[in-house]
């Protein structure tokens, strides 16, 4: 293992987030501060509770899930696909490194940023609603989880990429719908039942509704089917990457 | 001693259908350096992308240091500092985090003091606050240099290193390789400035086509292909050359006031004597006489024209 290289990729990774400061910290939190007032205050203050949650915590988890998937996706594909752009990329193949090791410097970075700016909406959170975690670790091992396996996903979408259109098409067509659609904002049982059966196809409900499980114990799907759903996804993007380890698909042609 | 590089039977065919190298084999030895000539398109680049491990060969091998580029990557690509061709730099990277960057990459510890000489013996050094974006395009080029060198390689692949840079750097490129090749580094250099190759490097390879079409120590070949042409200034210019120098193979010039002949020095006659003694036969009056050696330059153009 090139522990010196996974070292250097990550920190060179970190830079640049300390140096894009304002756009990729302050923005995301501004972004979910106008959610809260939004629904939290302004909408929330007319919806009563649900399942016993009021609304503004009740979206909450949610949110968190929106921000986390998106800046995870977004830092992962961006972190690879910058260097293929530029050329770059050159020195990361010429280098003594496995693609573990680049998977490794690359979606740790990724995971990293998107969990500082989860964490960091979470206490943004804190100040707009009463919030209490019902099992930290619970809470803990699904943010991490996540925030994984959508950076691992963004890397994919960054090595599969060939312009910026189609980077960014993932993180901005397709993520939205799913989030929003995914009971971030209501749970699912509030929909008519043909709804709520297409719902479960999406596979974001799973990740809201278990996160926000181990916040207020309430969820639309069993938080164990939840894990489950994390883990496979998880599992299906390791086998592609690495089919793409070996056939060097749009790396080393 | 076995070779530092080992390419045997090297095919390279992208997707494309695009045949880039065609059977290509070559030791190169350590301590020396080799440069690589052809036009564009030649297949130097790919050749230099299979050995640095950035492009997968289709077929046959290579041996770094004895290890295998595929299979034994981390070894080879140890022992390897690459100097693309194209500009590429992180715009917003310094030049100090960007070459320190580099040398992690390669699994070496932090060493600052290795960093900085680098950056100085390349005239770098009071730019490593600077942002690459800052740069010119000479400058880059330099940074380029340090970033390959920041690991230490034992051999270090030039890919056409002074297109587009001025002659400064070029002086001061040239003098960073003749210390490298001090410490034994081993150089493949590709250039189109034939000259170049003329000057530093000890062996020349000619590439077209995807193949190698010949490697060869320098002076063995520019005695073996080196040709020299005898200019023959007249007194008075003739109008065509006279009927009984006809089998030489003569060229008319300057309005008739100069005849050029073309011998090989490695030929067991020049034909010299007896063309001078014919001409003195014809009357023929000579003003001055000048011999000239042909160029690296104009052996590539015949071997690559000659085969093209």
């Amino acid at each position: 293992m090139n522990l010196e290289a996974v070292k250097s990729i990550y920190f060179f990774e970190m830079a640049r987030t300390r140096r894009t400061l304002l756009q990729s910290v302050v923005s995301p939190v501004i972004s979910t501060s106008l959610y809260f007032i939004v629904f939290g205050a302004a909408v929330g203050s007319r919806i009563q509770e649900i399942d016993g949650v009021s609304y503004g915590a009740f979206i909450t988890p949610g949110l968190i899930m929106l921000t986390l998937l998106t800046q995870c996706i977004g830092n992962g594909s961006f972190g690879i696909y910058f260097p293929k752009f530029t050329g770059t990329v050159y020195e990361l193949l010429s280098s003594p490194v496995s693609m573990t090791e680049i998977v490794l410097g690359y979606v740790g970075a990724a995971a990293t940023k998107g969990m500082m700016i989860g964490l960091i909406i979470l206490a943004t959170a804190w100040m707009f609603v009463d919030l209490s975690i019902a099992h930290p670790f619970v809470m803990l091992l699904f943010f991490v989880l996540t925030a994984v396996t959508f950076s691992l996903f963004g890397f994919i979408i960054g090595i599969w990429a060939k312009d910026f259109e189609q980077l960014n098409l993932i993180p901005m067509l397709v993520i939205p719908p799913l989030v929003f659609l995914g009971g971030s904002f209501y749970s699912v049982n509030m929909l008519p039942p043909f709804w709520q059966a297409v719902s479960h196809f999406n596979p974001v409900l799973y990740l809201i509704s278990g996160f926000r499980w181990s916040f207020f114990e309430i969820a639309d799907v069993n938080p164990v089917v939840s894990f489950a759903i994390i883990i496979a996804f998880l599992a299906v993007l390791m086998g592609l990457l690495t089919w793409i380890f070996k056939t060097g698909y749009r790396l080393r042609n | 001693m076995a070779p530092i590089v080992s390419v045997s039977n090297l095919v390279k065919t992208y997707a494309s259908g695009f045949q880039a190298l065609k059977d290509v084999s070559l030791d190169i030895e350590e301590g020396e350096i080799l440069a690589l000539l052809g036009p564009n398109g030649a297949g130097k680049t790919t050749l230099i992308s299979i050995i640095c491990g950035i492009v997968n060969p289709s077929s046959g091998t290579v041996l770094v240091g004895g290890h295998d580029v595929v299979k034994d990557f981390r070894a080879t690509r140890s022992m390897i500092g690459l100097v693309p061709q194209e500009l590429t730099t992180d715009q917003f990277e310094t030049v100090w985090n960007t070459v320190s960057f580099s040398r992690g990459l390669h699994g070496k510890k932090p060493n600052p003091a290795h960093i900085e000489k680098v950056l100085k013996d390349l005239s770098l050094f009071d730019k490593k606050d600077n942002m690459l974006r800052e740069l010119s395009g000479g400058m880059k080029r330099r940074v380029l240099i340090a970033k390959a060198l920041s690991h230490e390689p034992r051999v270090l692949f030039l890919d056409e290193p002074t297109a587009g840079v001025d002659v400064n750097l070029r002086k001061d490129m040239w003098k960073v390789v003749e210390k490298l090749r001090e410490t034994g580094v081993t150089i493949i250099l590709t250039t189109h400035y034939i000259e170049e190759a003329e000057e530093i490097a000890d062996r020349v390879g000619v590439i077209n086509g995807g193949k190698i079409l010949l490697i060869e120590q320098k002076k063995d070949l520019m005695k073996k292909l080196g040709r020299k042409q005898l200019r023959i200034d007249l007194q008075e210019p003739l109008p065509a050359i006279p009927e009984t120098l006809s089998s030489y193979d003569l060229k008319i010039e300057d309005d008739g006031h100069s005849l050029i002949y073309d011998y090989d020095t490695s030929g067991e006659r020049t034909g010299i004597t007896t063309l001078l003694t014919a001409l003195a036969e014809a009357g023929i009056r000579l003003k001055d006489i000048s011999t000239r050696q042909s160029s690296l330059e104009d052996i590539f153009v015949e071997l690559v024209g000659a085969r093209a």
